[in-house]
């Protein structure tokens, strides 16, 4: 499709500008990566949504130069204007892109940055402004431009009256391959602008004997000689004319209108058995085609001078039938376009999978007859009205798509909702248990450190007896008690064998105390590896279940907030599609319609020239029999 | 996108043939000209109308950009929470000439993942773009991933690589990226980063 347009594109316009630079840097980033990749197939809605999602985030980052994003973020507002400008969204493509050159950037991105931003200025028409901007970094970036680059800036140049510029510019883009064409024409229109015809029209000479198997650079080849041809039988000099016009190729986009205009130039000449050569061919092709149309009328009209009023009357009713049933196409054509159907099938997804889609509409049933629409289809307005409509079919499927999307959300919140409502309450009430539970033990670890941390500068061996010498030592001060009064020499006895097993505890208690304080140590090392587990178990239950309750409450308000914005964009987008299609049908439509009335105009030119051939044809017959 | 801008010179257009044909058939001057008059006033008309229309045209393409964003986070948020989230990428490595037809991934074993490439694609990969090729959930622990690759080699020679990967899920997304090295040999073309 894009080659179609751009060949069509050719014929109405006189400069040619090359197609815009595609490459992409390798992304480092992979959430930017992705964005490329969609970018790189022609999703520009994704890349931008993807890349806006991370923007935002990564801007409401506590700390956004941990982010990995941080090294890219200039590469990636970059890469948002630059998809922006590819989805047709100048506005905010240039804000983005001056926002890079406003910025704290080097001096390379300041430059690509500003070449995008004039490349937006002259989408938009407005090559002042695109001046401007290159103007701005001219003194820094002088004679590194590449060649698309330059190329764009002598189409400003050339746009903004400063041929002598564009010259210099398109002289330097001279034998660049891929850039021949493109210069040398440019280059011819740049000089004659400039007053100097002689070399003007001497470049655009050479632009029509360029040598190329490229497709763009033959279609201007042929551009270049129609117009030398068109310019010299225009002046007057139609015999010269010639040799242009056979230069162009009979199957290009520009042949019906060489073939119509060397009849002309041998026609000027008085040459009408020579007119009949190219016209004869032309008239054999597709009727809808307005040099083929004209043909009709100029082939009966050499025959006419050639006295040869009998085929000239055959040729001028074969016209005539011809103009009649392509009126009848027209008046289909607009019936199905009144009717709404035109829109219908520019929309249908399969209609688009091959690359001569427009021309295949008419294919469709009760579609408008869309050969007549070619040239509509290759002016900006149109592509961009079309585009945008597009656009808006794309959007008004993804708003459809969301709302179901939302209902599905939300069917999931609830879903969540039941399940976790009644699960976690008895998951909540033995947590809390379990909670309290730790923290007394917390609290207890807690004091065992201190306890120990005290004993290393005021030993106190008591604090690290044994259960069992605790016990003992009870049962010793029990039995101390029990014999303290007894006077006899059992208890004598039992109170001297008391005070040695006394004794012998305290020693053993104050001996080991050094031993018995490291073991103390390594016990409470051994519970802290395991309060760290318990911590880690502890953690990851309180974010599992704020990740249970974070899945299904607080959304009510952004659900109802989204779908309300769906709802607007919704309504929005049906009156901006309405009036989009309006503005479709209505150049389609006012399309048709001149071409109609110039068929009507050609269909009373041959109804007068047919009768007046058939009565010269008789009195011919009527001279020969006398 | 070629950039047709509006040239309003005083070159001659190629529709001046009109011209010429007044010195050789004055009948169909009249028709032509008279064509080409409604032509002109006829292309000013819409362009003022659809001057207004773009701008309102990127204006809800701006909204819906948003409400785009918006729903994009709330669906991560609600379908792939950060804590168990996992995202595998693919990129391209390499000048070698080595073409992708599908990816396969299993994660612990089980088919996560499958995608055959289109012509696009593989364009966009080779321009450095990176593909997303799985989003799933998965509990923070150490998991495996199977990726295997087919495709044909320069030679038009059927070529497979399967590798495996080990990770371990923390609480933070987790973002794998595989590196399909095109010129890399067979056993050594497939490589992940963390």
């Amino acid at each position: 499709m894009r080659r179609l347009v751009f060949l069509v594109g050719l014929c109405f316009n006189p400069l040619v500008f090359a197609a815009e630079p595609q490459e992409r840097s390798r992304a480092k980033d992979l959430y930017l990566g992705e964005a490329y990749y969609q970018a790189a197939q022609g999703n520009y809605f994704d890349a931008i949504s993807r890349l806006d999602t991370e923007l935002w985030q990564f801007y409401r980052l506590d700390d956004p130069k941990l982010d990995q994003l941080h090294y890219r973020v200039n590469q990636a507002n970059f890469s948002v204007g630059d998809f922006e400008l590819s989805y047709r969204m100048h506005q905010r493509a240039g804000r983005a892109v001056k926002a890079v050159l406003e910025g704290n950037v080097d001096e390379a991105t300041r430059t690509e940055a500003a070449w995008r931003l004039a490349r937006i200025y002259m989408q938009k028409s407005d090559a002042t402004s695109a001046l401007a901007t290159i103007e701005n970094i001219m003194g820094r970036t002088s004679g590194n431009a590449g060649d698309e680059d330059s190329l764009l800036l002598g189409n400003i140049y050339l746009h903004t009256g400063k041929f002598t510029d564009a010259i210099t510019v398109f002289n330097g883009l001279k034998g660049k391959k891929g850039f021949d064409g493109y210069s040398t024409y440019n280059l011819g229109i740049a000089l004659l602008q400039n007053g100097q015809e002689s070399n003007g029209l001497a470049e655009i000479e050479k632009a029509g004997l360029l040598n190329s198997d490229d497709e763009a650079t033959l279609a201007i080849k042929d551009k270049a000689n129609l117009f030398l041809g068109s310019r010299l039988i225009s002046s007057g000099n139609a015999a010269q004319a010639k040799q242009y016009l056979d230069r162009i190729r009979l199957s290009g986009p520009f042949s019906n209108k060489a073939l119509l205009s060397s009849g002309w130039a041998d026609a000027a000449e008085g040459h009408f058995e020579r007119a009949l050569v190219p016209w004869s061919t032309l008239i054999k092709r597709n009727s809808t085609d307005k040099a083929v149309q004209e043909g009709q009328l100029g082939a009966p009209y050499a025959f006419s001078k050639l006295q040869l009023h009998g085929r000239a009357a055959q040729l001028y009713a074969v016209a005539l039938q011809s103009f009649g049933s392509e009126l009848g196409k027209l008046e289909a054509s607009l019936k199905s376009i009144r009717e709404g159907k035109f829109l219908e099938a520019l929309v249908r997804t399969e209609s688009k999978l091959d690359r001569e889609w427009v021309v295949r509409l008419r294919e469709l049933p009760d579609s408008a007859e869309t050969y007549y629409l070619l040239e509509l289809l290759a002016s900006n307005d149109f592509q961009e009205s079309l585009q945008n409509y597009f656009d808006l079919e794309e959007i008004r499927k993804r708003l459809a798509t969301w709302t179901e999307s939302l209902d599905s959300f939300a069917e999931i919140i609830e879903i969540r909702g039941r399940y976790y409502d009644e699960a976690l309450a008895p998951v909540d009430t033995r947590f809390a248990a379990l909670d309290s539970q730790m923290r007394l033990r917390m609290q207890q670890r807690q004091t065992l450190h201190e306890r120990l941390q005290k004993l290393l500068v005021a030993p106190r061996p008591d604090f690290l007896q044994t259960a069992a010498e605790r016990v003992l030592l009870e049962q010793l001060a029990r039995l101390s008690e029990q014999y303290g009064s007894d006077r006899s020499a059992a208890g004598a006895d039992a109170r001297r064998r008391i005070q040695r097993l006394r004794g012998a505890l305290h020693w053993n208690i104050h001996t080991s105390y050094d031993e018995r304080l490291t073991f103390a140590y390594k016990h409470i090392h051994d519970l802290d590896a395991d309060v760290v587990r318990l911590n880690a178990i502890h953690r990851s239950f309180v974010r599992t279940r704020q990740a249970a309750t974070q899945s299904y409450k607080g959304y009510e308000s952004q659900l109802r907030t989204l779908r309300l914005k769906i709802r607007d964009a919704g309504e929005k987008l049906s009156t901006l599609m309405a009036r989009q299609g309006s503005v479709l049908e209505a150049m389609a439509i006012r399309e048709l319609e001149q071409r109609r009335a110039r068929l009507e105009e050609y269909q009373i030119h041959a109804r007068f020239a047919l009768a007046d051939s058939y009565d010269r044809a008789n009195k011919q017959q009527d001279g020969a029999s006398k | 996108m070629p950039i047709f801008a509006l040239w309003n010179g005083s070159l001659e257009s190629d529709s001046n043939e009109f011209g010429t044909m007044k010195l050789l058939l004055e009948i169909l001057l009249s028709a032509a000209l008279g064509a080409l008059h409604c032509a002109a006033t006829a292309q000013q008309l819409p362009k003022e109308q659809t001057k207004g229309l773009d701008e309102q045209v990127q204006d809800i393409k701006s909204d819906v950009l948003a409400i785009s964003s918006e729903l994009q986070q709330l669906e991560e948020k609600l379908l792939y929470p950060s804590n168990t989230q996992l995202s595998v990428f693919l990129s391209l490595a390499g000048s070698g000439k080595l073409r992708l037809d599908s990816v396969r991934l299993k994660l612990d074993g089980k088919d996560a993942a499958h995608h055959i490439y289109t012509f696009k694609e593989l364009e966009a990969l080779q321009s450095g773009g990176v593909q997303r090729v799985l989003t799933s959930n998965v509990r923070t622990a150490e998991h495996s991933l199977e990726v295997a690759v087919l495709g044909k080699t320069g030679n038009d020679v059927p070529f497979q690589q399967v590798a495996t990967y080990k990770f371990k899920k923390s609480v933070q997304p987790k973002l794998l990226e595989i590196v399909v090295d095109r010129s890399a040999s067979s056993d050594k073309a497939i490589r992940f980063k963390e």
